[in-house]
């Protein structure tokens, strides 16, 4: 491993992982957020067919 | 905290922890991971928003599938031909993806039999190559522990069941429950595999540090041999040693030399701009359809902007930070620089690499065991919303109800499932459907989308659709990206790829780098790989037919021509 390998790894992985906890952050401290997220969770409305 | 799991569930599947790793061996890794860094910024991240924007207008108007989405947003009829694409690329790419599900599901159950006990790399090739039936057409067929027919019979049922009885109860479940799972013990595994050092003291250069030098050095060095064709690589260098004994070597016989490959030098290559950009559209699911088809079902005040960003920054998480630590330094440890950089197919390393790593673990057929089966489990996730944008496209166009929609949808993945998997050996079909349609077309979606987006529907028009509901605003520098710099870099990365990998012409006097996908089509042509094309195209044809003929896509309202 060179130290360019180790400066990308790092920026990488840092990177990523400071972004991911940064909307863990915002969705737990913005008010009735978690109301208005989703993710491909949702049912979809034919699913209520007979 | 429920929210942002079930978000990051549906996001993370196989892309991440298994082709992930297969692309960056396959392209070099460093460079392929500068490739990767910059197409998340340039592309995944812009257009996942553009997408999740120009889904929920065309849901506002009443529009559920990609044709009909891209028919509102460019308001024009034509649009929906554009979007037929946002059908054909998750249903293709279901038929082969429920296939390597059904490997994790039967690696799972192997694990728990205590069959995956394994001491060398050959042990772990031959159970998967036999599992998977890599040898011949045909040789996966069977039925017993070892052969993936069995295992793909349940899944295949398994994901209907799931999809015709509604999902939403069962996704919520593995997002609050496997999902969390999954991300310890990927974090557990991660460990044991960077305190694996060398595993086998009489390979000294086959060690944890080499892997990692391996997945991020930027520079790459080569031992090259002079043939008829010219200087052609023959082994990538890691470490000192190795490249000392190389050095010895090519000092003492002409035919070989040590080069160094810068890394501006690996960018010059289109394919794998074109790989990586490919890597974030799959493993993010934009360019896909599937986005569009979801966000079609908001509502207006829905925030779109965190939930792209959390999607996206969830799975880059787990694909980064836990997918591409794993495996590629486990395989350089077990089966070294040439074998990770030789391994056949994008979606094999893991399958060959994983077991090994779980073999020197204490309790390692029970965390094997688990690791596969909540793999298999977020592969559920994702295959199921590949099928959604298929299912809202049969209602829409055939105007029929989601159970006669899934029992056609059925059959149809069926046929792609068993062509996949029968024609097995050497993965031909499934590595040809990969790239054409899990790459080549997922592009080309994402190209129509940015433009329509930036162009059509315009970014101002967009950014501020996006900001109805959302917590923050996309920055404005964004819009100017998505407007200017997406599309040209996408075109740009496309028209060298046409140049250099299908045209075959040398740019800086290298050697020649016509993709082995197209030598397969034209130049050395293969009956497997023409029938994955066939398959596809027949595919589109009928989505096509039924664009054309559909009541919902033959009028639009006034709003949607505004």
């Amino acid at each position: 491993m060179t130290p360019g390998g180790w400066i990308v790894m790092i920026l990488s992985v840092g990177s990523v992982t400071i972004a991911f906890l940064w909307c863990v952050f915002k969705v737990l401290t913005t008010p009735h957020e978690t109301e208005k997220m989703h993710g491909f969770d949702r049912p979809t409305p034919d699913e209520n067919e007979p | 905290m429920g929210v942002i799991l079930a978000v990051a569930g549906s996001a993370v599947g196989l892309g991440n922890f298994l082709r992930f790793p297969g692309q960056a061996a396959e392209y070099g890794g460093g460079a392929f991971m500068i490739a990767y860094f910059v197409s998340l910024l340039v592309l995944g991240l812009p257009i996942c928003w553009a997408e999740w924007t120009m889904g929920r207008y065309g849901g506002l108007r009443g529009l559920h599938s990609a044709p009909g989405v891209l028919m509102a947003c460019t308001g024009r009829p034509a649009g929906k031909y554009l979007g037929a694409i946002g059908i054909v690329i998750p249903v293709v790419i279901y038929m082969y993806y429920v296939v390597i599900e059904s490997w994790c599901l039967g690696y799972a159950v192997n694990f728990l039999a205590g069959n995956m006990h394994f001491t060398t790399p050959a042990e772990a090739g031959a159970f998967f190559e036999k599992m998977i039936g890599v040898g011949g057409d045909g040789s996966a067929v069977g039925f017993g522990l070892s052969y993936a027919g069995t295992f793909l019979g349940i899944v295949f049922v398994l994901n209907f069941i799931l999809i015709y009885r509604g999902v939403s109860k069962g996704i919520e479940w593995f997002c609050n429950i496997a999902m969390p799972a999954l991300v310890i013990i990927a974090i557990i595994v991660l460990f044991r595999v960077l305190t694996l050092g060398t595993p086998d003291a009489a390979q000294p250069e086959r060690n944890v540090l080499n892997g990692l030098g391996f997945m991020w050095n930027p520079e790459k060095v080569l031992l090259e041999k002079n043939g008829p064709e010219g200087w052609q690589p023959e082994e990538r260098l890691i470490g000192n040693a190795a490249v000392a004994t190389a050095q010895a070597k090519a000092t003492a016989d002409p035919a070989y030399r040590v080069r160094s490959v810068g890394l501006l030098n690996q960018l010059s290559n289109p394919q794998l701009w074109l790989a990586a950009a490919g890597q974030i559209f799959f493993s993010l699911s934009v360019g896909f359809g599937v986005i569009l088809t979801y966000a079609s079902y908001l509502r207006k005040n829905d925030d779109v902007v965190l939930s792209g960003a959390s999607a996206t920054s969830a799975n880059e998480f787990c694909e980064v930070a836990l997918g591409g630590l794993i495996t590629i330094p486990a395989g350089v440890a077990f089966l070294g620089v040439s074998g990770v950089a030789g391994m056949a197919s994008t979606f094999g390393l893991g399958f060959n690499v994983l077991p090994l790593v779980f073999s020197e673990m204490p309790a390692g057929r029970w965390f094997g065991c688990l690791f596969f089966f909540l793999l298999f489990l977020a592969a559920i996730t994702s295959s199921i919303s590949m099928l959604q944008p298929g299912i809202a496209f049969l209602e829409e166009t055939l105007e029929i109800g989601r159970k006669q929609s899934v029992a056609l949808l059925g059959f149809i993945t069926a046929v792609g499932c068993g062509f996949v998997f029968y024609f097995s050996a050497g993965l031909k079909a499934l590595d040809t459907l990969d790239f054409w349609v899990g790459t080549f077309l997922i592009f080309l979606l994402a190209t129509i989308q940015i433009i329509v987006f930036g162009w059509v529907m315009g970014v101002r028009k967009g950014l501020a659709e996006a900001s109805v509901g959302a917590t923050f605003r996309i920055p404005a520098w964004i819009g100017f990206v998505m407007k200017y710099i997406s599309p040209a870099f996408l075109l740009l990365v496309f028209s060298m790829w046409v140049t250099v990998n299908v045209l075959g012409i040398r740019l800086g006097g290298g050697p020649s780098q016509v993709s082995g996908y197209v030598k397969d089509l034209f130049l050395q042509p293969n009956l497997v790989a023409w029938m994955s094309i066939a398959l596809a195209a027949a595919f589109t044809i009928f989505v096509l037919l039924l664009c054309a003929r559909a009541r919902a896509y033959r009028h639009m309202t006034g709003e949607d021509r505004s």
